[in-house]
């Protein structure tokens, strides 16, 4: 960092004639490469070699005795064949998707609504903003645990009030009914991600000129209509940002949903997180588990390619 | 040409070869001849330090001393195999008993009568539990199993007996079920948790985890169905682990559950609660309680040493002398393994003399199917937990449940 820094600094200060002919020059080439090798070699071994390797696994029969052994025969296809013929499997495919769109879509709109309203001040609006932020700072385990509690079917809090109110006729069985705790795992999540997007989102609607906003109230434009023609496309870039980041941690769900149902019931939550941690840390075959990590990464990877071209998109017509 | 140039080029390049060379470097360093390694799930700072006395009372007298490296204990596992892969495994490994056979199975532990450990006089069931094809590979100090806790209060109250059968159990529990208390609790948990805990139901209906399908085990689900299906039991017993079992049992929402003796000291602390232990009821008045039994257990990781592996065994041999052994189970709640330990923990400790008795005949997960377990432990509570939510019927859940645990074969 220091290095690329003083690097930059120096070469500002430069006179343009030395620096055009030294950049050319077989020297300066060299010395671009060096610059640049720390970062390609830091890629390199923590992310394309753990890539590469987890690709190659996928093919391999690798087991315990791999470890002692250093010997992992090549098997084929026979991994990827296991696990997609495993129900296991596209059910915690479905269960992902449903889990990432239900999520993205319910911290996004709770926390758009919430930025829209911090936008303008009023009293006490910094204190109310500090307190929404307090899920972000718990780690996610700590949330798990504290919901689990909360949504417990005979004494959790919820059904206490929920029954108590009259609003449900019985004890409502949010993490024990397979219909119910996918749901469940959704709502915590939603809880646990509003703050993140609140954040974001109101750093976007700071950076729109107020002025915007003026003339669109001369022109005569409802709140709606402002929302709808002037706020929303300036803040498409920021969230756009928000979404893929919200999607990257999202779709690799684990720690929520170990901690709040294991899986269960019934295999009802599923998702590929546990489905790999399953298959190598306790099955510990690391050649099924390895294939659901390359599903999971192919997802992301459409998304980050995704991510990229709108990005683009919106960097060229900034420009 | 400019000399800072220089000075930046020089300190690019040395950036860059500094990388590569920590890249390129495995560092194995030798092991220390006076310290002998353990790996071990101690996490917990009491059971940490209470390791460390017993390892130094044994480690003294040979002149070394012993240093633990604790992860949690669904993280040995995979530690231990990390270890392996760069060769620094540690001299004596911890491992929970189910998991011997898929370390045994790579070739990587010393058989501990061949490393010189002395198992005479231990259970039938604890050797077992340490065994892969005939061949012990790990020496348990104490282990734990199962039994039905009821409270005594709940239960004189209404006059009633803790129940033998499985007929008896129902009638009770649901006797005992009124206001907020159910009459029973159990783990159905997707996990170790719940599968530890419906092993007793399946085995002493006659079930067989290598032929999941044979229709013997179906009984013990539905059993458990007809607890759940009669309010007997919450239904939320499928996202109840044991700690949560225990803490409705506390909080009087259960009159009976099913637990291990590590929770006595919880239990203990509520000088309130009244509480016996009797044993698991079976399907018919005289059948025998197959228990599971439970447990971490010493293994010795092949290493190029054997001096080393010779140190680790006589560690292990002195830890397990019965007055060790009864102190570490005393200390820990386990009953010991050594058959006359055994008997000296059930006189000192009567509260806890029916698990004692239990252990002795205690099943061991992984007698049947080896380093199969994991996947037909999975298996197995995929079959309860489908039951349980009314998603199967018992024969279907287990026909469905033999199917996931041979999948891979």
């Amino acid at each position: 960092m220091t290095i690329t820094a003083t690097g930059a600094a120096t070469a500002g200060t430069r006179p343009p004639a030395e620096r055009t002919t030294g950049g050319r020059g077989r020297g300066g080439g060299l010395l671009r490469w060096c610059f640049v090798a720390p970062a390609v070699l830091y890629m390199l071994a923590f992310f394309g070699y753990p890539l590469v390797r987890n690709i190659l696994m996928s093919f391999q029969h690798y087991t315990p005795r791999t470890y002692f052994t250093g010997s992992s025969p090549f098997n084929g296809l026979g991994n990827w064949r296991a696990v997609f013929s495993d129900p296991l499997f596209t059910g915690s495919l479905w269960h992902t998707l449903v889990f990432t769109a239900g999520s993205l879509l319910g911290q996004f709109v709770i926390g758009l609504a919430l930025a829209v309203f911090f936008s303008r001040r009023f009293r006490l609006s910094g204190f109310a903003r500090a307190v929404l932020l307090l899920p972000w700072l718990v780690p996610m385990v700590v949330t798990s645990i504290v919901w689990r509690k909360l949504l417990d079917q005979d004494t959790g809090v919820i059904n206490t009030v929920l029954t108590g109110l009259h609003l449900a006729s019985g004890p409502v069985p949010w993490l024990s009914s397979p219909g119910v705790a996918l749901l469940s795992a959704i709502l915590v999540n939603v809880w646990i991600g509003i703050p993140f997007n609140m954040v974001i989102l109101y750093g976007g609607l700071q950076e729109i000129p107020r002025d915007l906003h003026e003339a669109a109230a001369l022109d005569g434009a409802g709140a709606w209509r402002t929302f709808r023609s002037v706020t929303l496309p300036m803040l498409r870039p920021v969230v756009t940002v928000v979404l893929v980041l919200g999607f990257m941690s999202t779709v690799k769900i684990l720690d929520l949903i170990l901690a709040l149902t294991a899986g269960g019931p019934a295999d009802a939550t599923q998702t590929l997180g546990t489905v790999t941690y399953r298959l190598s840390f306790e099955q510990l075959d690391f050649g099924q588990g390895a294939v659901v990590g390359n599903v999971l990464i192919a997802v992301s990877a459409v998304f980050a390619v995704l991510y990229l071209r709108a990005n683009r998109a919106d960097f060229g017509r900034g420009k | 040409m400019d000399p800072t140039r220089h000075r930046l080029r020089a300190a690019a390049v040395m950036s860059a070869a500094a990388l590569a060379a920590t890249a390129v470097t495995g560092c194995a360093s030798a092991p220390d001849p006076g310290t002998v390694t353990v790996l071990n799930s101690a996490t917990d700072s009491l059971e940490h330090a209470q390791e460390q006395k017993f390892f130094d009372l044994c480690a003294k007298p040979l002149g070394v001393r012993v240093r633990q490296t604790s992860v949690p204990a669904d993280q040995v596992a995979s530690k231990a195999l990390r270890m392996a892969s760069s060769h620094s495994l540690t001299d004596i490994l911890e491992l929970d008993g189910s998991e011997v056979p898929q370390f045994a199975a790579t070739g990587g532990l010393v058989p501990v009568r061949k490393a010189g450990v002395d198992v005479s006089g231990m259970s039938k069931s604890a050797v077992t539990m340490g065994s892969y094809r005939g061949t012990q590979y790990g020496v348990a100090r104490a282990v734990n199993s199962l039994a039905l806790i009821y409270n005594k209060d709940l239960l004189s109250r209404a006059g009633l007996k803790p129940p033998t059968t499985w007929d008896e159990l129902k009638r009770t529990a649901k006797k005992l079920t009124h206001g907020s208390t159910f009459g029973m609790a159990f783990s159905a948990t997707p996990d170790a948790d719940g599968v530890y805990q419906f092993l007793p139901f399946f085995w002493s209906a006659g079930g067989d985890e290598a032929h999941l399908d044979d229709g013997k085990g179906a009984p013990a689900l539905q059993l458990w169905k007809d607890l759940v299906a009669g309010k007997a039991a919450s239904s939320a017993v499928v996202t109840w682990n044991q700690q949560d079992v225990n803490d409705q049992f506390i909080a009087g929402r259960a009159a009976m559950m099913i637990n291990g003796p590590w929770q006595v000291p919880v239990l203990d602390q509520h000088k309130g609660l009244h509480w016996a232990v009797a044993p698991i009821p079976v399907p018919n008045a005289g059948d025998p309680v197959v228990p599971p039994i439970g447990g971490t257990v010493m293994t010795i990781p092949q290493t190029r040493d054997t001096g080393r592996q010779h140190t680790a065994a006589k560690i292990i041999n002195c830890l397990n002398e019965q007055h060790n052994q009864v102190a570490w189970g005393e200390s820990v709640n386990n009953v010991p393994t050594m058959t006359a330990a055994a008997a000296q923990y059930a006189r000192q400790n009567p509260k806890l003399a029916a698990f004692a008795s239990e252990v002795a005949t205690a099943r061991s997960r992984t007698d049947r199917v080896g380093a199969r377990w994991p996947v037909v432990s999975d298996a197995l509570s995929g079959a309860f937990q489908s039951v349980l939510t009314g998603g199967a019927s018992p024969r279907a859940a287990l026909k469905q449940a033999q199917a996931r645990a041979t999948a891979g074969e």
